[in-house]
Formats: structure tokens, C-alpha cells, sequence
């Protein structure tokens, strides 16, 4: 089944509404990826909520330009991967230890609780969970600056 | 308070929400504030950019999160007015809001203004423990002394032997210098060689040889002594230390990395203790020693010959730095290669069942790699640094070789004064050289230390109480009041109220993934809430030792884990103490006394990884006969029939009945038909309760018990003779 706008709504609350067929009462759904980092733009569900699977997207680029853009939206909204582009300064070597970054999403600070919060991507890139849950993503070691990555470099 | 800045008229505050990140998910850092009229936004300490006034019973505040995001909606019947967000840190304030909301639109609802009262919340939050960061640790060694105290008079003696052995050492160079000038040099001019003379110097430097191998055996073996028993005191503590850490440090640690920390590092502090700092110390005093008596003969010499000190030192300094990194990043690169190890030896049958023993090769192969190319780039610095040590060391015997014939053609010194420098020197740059060695071994030692003192320094995120309440008698009712729990960034269980009667038995039921087992372990407090409390009879949980606790509770879990040792040993696991006629006892009602008795050697037989081959439910019937034998108030019975077939499943069955009588369990159970006989059911989805009530009510009820039952009695009807442990429900997907 093709996705179109009409199917998909956005209620007052800005919920994501999707209606499947003429009859059936339209539904809440959110947009989730299936792999937020290996593969982001494709393998998206939308999920009720109660978690079930209500429809299936292989790829965000098959779809109508408006439907993707509602979703992409959505799922900015909800998502929060910032892109570390400076680590001025680490509160220890040891952790637990306190970074102060700069992101993309502006300065922000980091609560490494321990090493094994570092997770190598298989693209290269470097996924740091904070104590809070929130991720920290190093596109690529090697671009950021000397000062950076000499920090960076006492904790992998 | 003593604060003093004007605050608006109207506001009280009721509850302040720090967020950080603005509409677009951009950190920011500004500040939400409910006061009993409106909501106002502040950046700092400025006036509010932003209000929304509280008018109309229909606002509510809507609080969600997903993947590290918090958000705090304000809507009404019609729309959102206003939409907030936070990153997870601030999540306690942000229920705490929403808590402190709703008591206010109840409040007036019920046109009572009085809100204060309500306005009590839990201010504190057990995992806002964030503040308590241990400070970075750069003399963790020094931290070591902890360990060593307790054999100071030992180390003060091997420190004077050490002391005096260095002295003895110095004493034959010295007597080089009488010989040459007052025996060898008149010789070649012709005066004949006194044999008393002769025996006398001779005799000294015998004695002097022996005094030093006689000291040096003492202080060695009394400081090997000492610090294999500190390292042993280092590995008991660590252990310990680990053993009362909660499952949650367990949940984030790989086993190989703790294994390598508490056996390689310790071994290597008591190296490090035993030999370098041994030899460091004797060193330090060598040098000290040798430049006084260098002094004493000729400043000038002396000075000459202690120019390449600094230069050596700095050197030393130099390289310090980069070799400690290098060596913390060698010592983790370590332990990523025993963890694939501690990874794929559990887990081998799964590999060779699926014949990825190639890939299981290569991953090791890669982390190998990985491991040369850090301690080859370590070996780049650390190579060229000792030849350079070396060649300094050559230059300056040079340096005092030239120097010395000038002033001995001088006439300034004699032959004699110049071979004892010779002599000394080649100790001392020696002794330069394996000082330059202690650099790399103390960072080495030190990235160990702080490896050890990172599980030392871990206080349990289930902390014992300062006071602990003392645990009276029998009655067991349990209450759940208000109880919310998150993990990382997941919400897992929320806002659960339940109230369970002593000595009843409540089943809890839901899709796996519901936060059954996390409830459970709630109550076993294997993790504490994240918000409200679990009370037994009444009081707080937490107020509680955790280990007075922790044995009123009798836990059965699906996998039941029995360690190497005999089955009486671990019948008896939970209460070591108890006689063998209780054992017996406590197997009878559990059902396995006749299989027991069937095993070669009865109770005496070996169990375990190691021990005798057991089935599912004889291991399972082990297991509650350790739970019957402490005698436990509480009961929790995570899954404890899913895993075997219906036969044994009956025998272990009768086998709890026995168990639960007069208890107060909780029990865990996909198979539906397991849970008939509890006093109450109690149906989680998604983290939340959604019913409760008897069997029957809640099949009358036609809702989510009702759907879970239907599945399970079609799964049942179908003739295959299926394993119905499979997980949660058919969800119909198409």
C-alpha cells in the first residue's frame, strides 16, 4: 500500500494521525526507526501507541515529498542526536567525568559514567551515551581538532 | 532562604523545571516555573519571556520521553498550548511538576485554595547521585597507603635495611681511592706495596661486599613478603567490594574486563610494590648518597659530572606523559581482548551451532590487532627512551673522563680521586638508567590503580541505610505506592499502586517486556525506585539493611544457577549453617530428595558448571529447596516452571505449593494456567497496571487478561506439542 498525505494527519495536539482505510478510524502513530544509526532514511514503522505496528515504510525517499517531510519532521522532533564538533574540556580522565562539548545542537555537557558508554559504529563513528541517556555522536574521529581528539583519545 | 531578589508578587513557587534544550533541540538552558497562576519561562535570573496562565480545569500537563528526550506538554480540550523539552536529567523535576500540577487543578476542582498540603512531594531523588562525581584521580597510587598501613612496621624496617644495604654498596668505590693513591700510584714511583695496607683496604671491601648481599637478602624478602600480602588485601577488598555492588553495576561491566582488573592488576601493584618501587627507593637514596660523597671529595668534579642529570630528568618528564596514556589505552585494549573471550566461551555451543567459528576467529584476530597497533605505537616512544637514557649516560662518563685528566694534569686532583668518580659514576648513570624504567612501571601500575579503585571507588546504587530499621516478625503485606523505575533513558515501569495481603500470593502477568520482572526485582531491591516507595509492612524498604532484607526473600528464578560444589552445599547456599537433617527436610518438601538420593553419591554429589549433569527440573527443585530452607517471608517466583516440559512442570509444581504455603508470593508466569490459584492477578503493560483481580473476575472482564487467556488456550489447543515459554502473545501481524 502506498502512503499518501491523506492518509497521514496532523491533529491539533501535533500528533501524527493515519488513517488506513475509508471506514476505519484514524489512529495515533509516532514514526520509529528501525535503525536509527546504521540506516536512518529507511525501515521506518509507524507505531501506535501501544506499540503496535501500523504501517511499514521501506524508504522515506519512496514517498510522496509532503508525507516524508511530516514524518522527517516528526521525527526531528523527538530526536536528539547531537553531533560533537569540540570537547573543550573533561572534568577527569577517570570517569565518571564531565565533558563540556560543543554540538551542533550548541554547547552542551556530557556525564560519561563509564568507557563502555563509547560505542564504536561500523562506519567509524563514535556513539557516546550519557549517564541520562542522551547520545553523542563523533561522525568521524579523525575531523575534529587536535585539542579534541587528544581528549578524546584518553578515554578509547 | 535568605535570597532577596524581587520576585514577581504573585508567585509562590510550586515547582521549577530547569530545561536545556530549546524548541528546536537546541541546548539552552532556561527555566520553567509553575506558580499557582501561570507557568513562566526565564532564561537566568531575568524576567519571565513567556507565561501561560492556569485557567480552566481542562489543562493538563502531558509528560512523555523517547530515546534521551523528555517533553512537557500544555494542552487543553483543544489544542497544545505550550510544549516543552528537557534532556533526562531533568526528568525527576519534571514529574515532580507534573505531580505538583495536578494536586493544584484537583485542588481546584474542589474549590479548596489551599494547595500546600499537597505541595509535599519527594523533593529528593535516589538516582540524582550525579553531583557525587569522584574527583580524577592523579595520585591514586599514593592512595595504595590504605593497603600498606596495616604492615608499616615491616615497610619501616625494609626501609632502614634498604637504607643501609645502599650505604654498604657505596663503601668499595670509595676505598678505590686510598688504594690508587696511597698504594698503586707510589708503587710506580718506586715505593714498595705494604701488605698490611693492602689486606686492611682488601678486608674492607669484602666486608663491605658481604654487609650488602646479607642486607639486600633481608630487605628483600621482608618487602616481598609485605606487599604480597598487600596486593592479596588489594584482590580480598576489591572482590568484596564487588560482591555488594547492586546487579546494576553487574548489567554495565563485562565480566572478562572485571576479571582482568581484580587478577592482572593486582598482580601487577604487588610487582610493582615488591620490585620497582624497591628498587626505585634504593636508587633515589644510591644517588643521593653518591652525590654527597662526590661533594665531599671535589664540588668542582661533582658538579661536571652532574650536568646530564637535569637533562636526563627532563627527558624523563618528557616522555612521562605519553607513555601513561599509551599504557591506559594498552591495559583497555587488554581487557577488550579477554572480553571477546568471556564473550564467546559461555556462549560456544551458539557458535559452533551456527558455524561462525571463522567469524568468532577473525573478531579476536581484530582485537589482537588492535592491540598490537596500541602497544606498538606505546613501543615507539618507550624504545627510543631508554637507549637515549644510555647514551646521555655515555656522554657524560665522557664529559667527567675529559674534565678529569684536565684537572689531573692540573695537578688539582689525584689519579685516585678521579678513578673513585669513574666508579661511582658508572653506578649512578647505572642507577639513572633503571630509574628511567620506574616511569613506564609507575604509569603502568597507576593506570592499574585506577582501574582498581574505579570498583572501589563505586558505592552501590542500592545504599545501606544509615539507621536501618530492625525487621519485625511474620506478617509480610507489601505495598507499592506511587512506584516508577527508568533504566538509561527508558521508562520502564510507572506509577504502580499495589497493595499485597500477607501470606497471599499475586501473580503478575503481562507481554514479556511489560516490567514484570522489574517490579520484582524492585521488591527483592536488586535496584531501588526511581520514584515513590515500596513499603513493607509499612515502613519504607530502603530504611531496611539490605541484607537483613534481602533473607526474607526466597527467589526462584526460571534459570536456576547452581554452583560447583555438592548438592548439600547448595541446598544450603542461603543458610550454611543449617544441619543435614534440615537439608533432607528441605528437599523433601521440594520434591527432589528421591532424585538426589539416586545420584552416585547422594548429597555428597557434585554439582555445578564442572559437576554433575542435571536436568532443567532437577535443578529447578534445587533451587526451591534453597529457597524453602532459609525460610522465607517473601516469595518471588520469576518464571520458575517456564522452562520445562508439562511433566516435570507438575512435579515442580507440587513442589511450590509446598513453598508458598503461608508466604506472601509473588510469582511470574506466561503460562496462565500456572497463576489459577492466586489470590489476586495482576496484568502490566507497557509499565503501567492495567487490571487486577481473581482469575475469574478478571476473564469476566473481557480485557487484556481476557485476551492474554484466549491466546494461550488456542496455542494449547493446537495438537503440536509446542513449548508455550515462547515469548509474550502472537501478535497478529497481517
Amino acid at each position: 500500500m502506498q502512503l499518501t498525505d491523506r492518509m497521514l494527519t496532523l491533529d491539533p495536539f501535533g500528533t501524527l494521525q493515519l488513517q488506513t482505510g475509508a471506514n476505519e478510524a484514524p489512529v495515533d502513530v509516532v514514526p520509529v526507526r528501525a535503525f536509527p544509526l546504521g540506516c536512518p532514511r529507511q525501515f521506518i514503522a509507524l507505531v501506535d501507541q501501544q506499540g503496535h505496528e501500523r504501517f511499514w515504510i521501506d524508504d522515506l525517499d519512496t514517498l510522496p515529498p509532503e508525507t516524508a517531510a511530516q514524518i522527517e519532521a516528526n521525527l526531528a522532533q523527538r530526536e536528539l542526536i547531537p553531533r560533537i564538533l569540540r570537547i573543550r574540556n573533561v572534568s577527569s580522565y577517570a570517569t565518571p567525568s564531565r565533558w563540556s562539548l560543543e554540538t551542533d545542537h550548541g554547547s552542551a555537557e556530557l556525564l560519561l559514567k563509564t568507557e563502555d558508554d563509547i560505542r564504536y559504529l561500523p562506519s567509524g563513528a563514535l556513539l557516546i551515551t550519557d549517564k541520562f541517556g542522551l547520545p553523542f555522536l563523533i561522525p568521524q574521529q579523525s575531523e575534529l581538532d587536535h585539542h579534541s581528539q587528544r581528549l578524546l583519545a584518553r578515554f578509547l | 532562604m535568605t535570597d532577596a531578589h524581587d520576585l514577581p508578587l504573585l508567585a509562590p513557587t510550586l515547582a521549577s523545571l530547569p530545561l536545556d534544550l530549546s524548541p528546536d533541540l537546541h541546548f539552552l538552558s532556561r527555566e520553567l516555573i509553575l506558580s499557582p497562576q501561570a507557568f513562566t519561562l526565564h532564561t537566568a535570573d531575568q524576567e519571565p519571556e513567556a507565561s501561560w496562565p492556569i485557567e480552566g480545569a481542562d489543562l493538563k500537563l502531558q509528560l512523555g520521553d523517547h530515546a534521551g528526550v523528555g517533553s512537557l506538554k500544555l494542552i487543553d480540550a483543544h489544542q497544545v498550548r505550550a510544549h516543552w523539552r528537557f534532556t533526562m536529567s531533568k526528568m525527576p523535576a519534571a514529574q515532580n511538576m507534573v505531580a505538583q500540577f495536578n494536586a493544584l487543578q484537583r485542588a481546584r476542582s474542589e474549590a479548596q485554595p489551599d494547595t500546600q498540603e499537597q505541595a509535599k512531594m519527594p523533593a529528593e531523588w535516589p538516582e540524582e547521585s550525579s553531583e557525587s562525581l569522584s574527583p580524577p584521580s592523579t595520585w591514586t597510587l599514593f592512595r595504595l597507603w590504605r593497603f600498606a598501613k596495616p604492615y608499616r612496621a615491616q615497610l619501616l624496617l625494609g626501609f632502614g635495611l634498604t637504607v643501609a644495604a645502599t650505604a654498604a654498596t657505596l663503601v668499595p668505590p670509595y676505598l678505590t681511592m686510598p688504594l690508587m693513591d696511597d698504594v698503586l700510584i707510589p708503587y710506580q714511583n718506586g715505593v714498595p706495596i705494604q701488605a698490611t695496607t693492602v689486606m686492611k683496604y682488601l678486608a674492607g671491601l669484602f666486608g663491605a661486599a658481604f654487609i650488602a648481599w646479607s642486607l639486600g637478602w633481608a630487605r628483600t624478602y621482608i618487602l616481598a613478603r609485605v606487599s604480597e600480602r598487600i596486593g592479596a588485601d588489594i584482590r580480598t577488598a576489591t572482590y568484596n567490594h564487588l560482591l555488594n555492588l547492586s546487579l546494576d553495576y553487574f548489567g554495565s561491566k563485562r565480566t572478562g574486563d572485571l576479571m582482568a582488573r581484580i587478577g592482572s592488576e593486582t598482580d601487577r601493584i604487588n610487582v610493582f610494590l615488591s620490585l620497582h618501587l624497591l628498587d626505585f627507593a634504593t636508587d633515589v637514596l644510591m644517588i643521593t648518597m653518591t652525590v654527597i660523597i662526590l661533594f665531599s671529595i671535589n664540588p668542582w668534579l661533582a658538579l661536571v659530572t652532574l650536568f646530564p642529570l637535569p637533562l636526563i630528568a627532563w627527558m624523563i618528564h618528557l616522555v612521562r606523559d605519553r607513555l601513561r596514556t599509551g599504557f591506559e589505552r594498552v591495559d583497555r585494549v587488554w581487557s577488550q581482548v579477554t572480553n571477546i573471550l568471556s564473550d564467546t566461551i559461555p556462549g560456544i555451543r551458539v557458535v559452533k551451532a551456527f558455524s561462525q567459528e571463522a567469524r568468532e576467529g577473525e573478531r579476536f584476530y581484530q582485537a589482537n590487532r588492535q592491540n598490537l597497533r596500541i602497544n606498538d605505537r606505546v613501543n615507539r616512544i618507550w624504545s627510543l627512551f631508554a637507549p637515549s637514557v644510555t647514551a646521555l649516560t655515555e656522554l657524560g662518563l665522557l664529559i667527567v673522563w675529559a674534565f678529569g685528566i684536565w684537572q689531573v694534569s692540573q695537578g688539582a686532583i689525584t689519579v685516585g680521586v678521579l678513578t673513585a668518580f669513574l666508579a661511582y659514576i658508572g653506578r649512578f648513570y647505572a642507577r639513572m638508567d633503571s630509574m628511567s624504567r620506574i616511569v613506564s612501571v609507575t604509569q603502568k601500575t597507576a593506570a592499574g590503580a585506577k582501574r582498581i579503585f574505579d570498583i572501589l571507588d563505586h558505592t552501590a546504587s542500592v545504599p545501606e541505610p544509615l539507621h536501618p530499621q530492625p525487621l519485625a516478625g511474620r506478617p509480610a503485606a507489601i505495598s507499592l505506592d506511587q512506584v516508577g523505575f527508568r533504566h538509561g533513558n527508558r521508562g520502564i515501569l510507572h506509577d504502580i499502586h499495589l497493595d499485597i495481603q500477607p501470606g497471599s500470593m499475586v501473580g503478575l502477568v503481562g507481554h514479556s517486556g511489560s516490567g514484570k520482572t522489574t517490579l520484582v526485582n524492585l521488591i527483592a531491591r536488586f535496584y531501588d525506585v526511581s520514584a515513590g516507595q515500596i513499603r513493607l509492612d509499612g515502613t519504607d524498604i530502603r530504611q531496611f539493611s539490605v541484607t537483613e532484607y534481602r533473607r526474607q526473600i526466597g527467589l526462584v528464578l526460571q534459570e536456576p544457577f547452581l554452583f560447583f560444589g555438592t548438592v548439600a552445599d547448595n541446598i544450603a547456599y542461603g543458610n550454611p549453617d543449617a544441619s543435614r537433617s534440615d537439608i533432607i527436610q528441605a528437599a523433601r518438601a521440594a520434591h527432589a530428595h528421591e532424585f538426589i538420593l539416586k545420584l552416585p553419591q547422594g548429597y555428597d554429589s557434585l554439582v555445578g558448571e564442572r559437576g554433575q549433569a542435571l536436568s532443567g527440573g532437577e535443578r529447578q527443585r534445587i533451587s526451591i529447596a534453597r529457597a524453602l530452607l532459609i525460610n522465607p517471608k517473601i516469595l518471588i517466583l520469576d518464571e520458575a516452571t517456564a522452562s520445562v516440559d508439562t511433566e516435570t512442570e507438575r512435579e515442580i509444581q507440587q513442589a511450590l505449593d509446598n513453598l508458598v504455603k503461608g508466604r506472601t508470593t509473588i510469582a511470574i508466569a506466561h503460562r496462565l494456567s500456572t497463576l489459577r490459584q492466586a489470590d489476586m492477578l495482576v496484568v502490566l503493560d507497557q509499565g503501567r497496571i492495567v487490571e487486577t483481580g481473581r482469575h475469574d473476575e478478571l476473564l469476566a472482564k473481557h480485557g487484556h487478561y481476557f485476551r492474554l487467556y484466549q491466546a494461550q488456550l488456542k496455542l494449547n489447543a493446537e495438537p503440536l506439542p509446542l513449548d508455550t515459554a515462547t515469548e509474550g502473545t502472537p501478535h497478529a501481524t497481517d
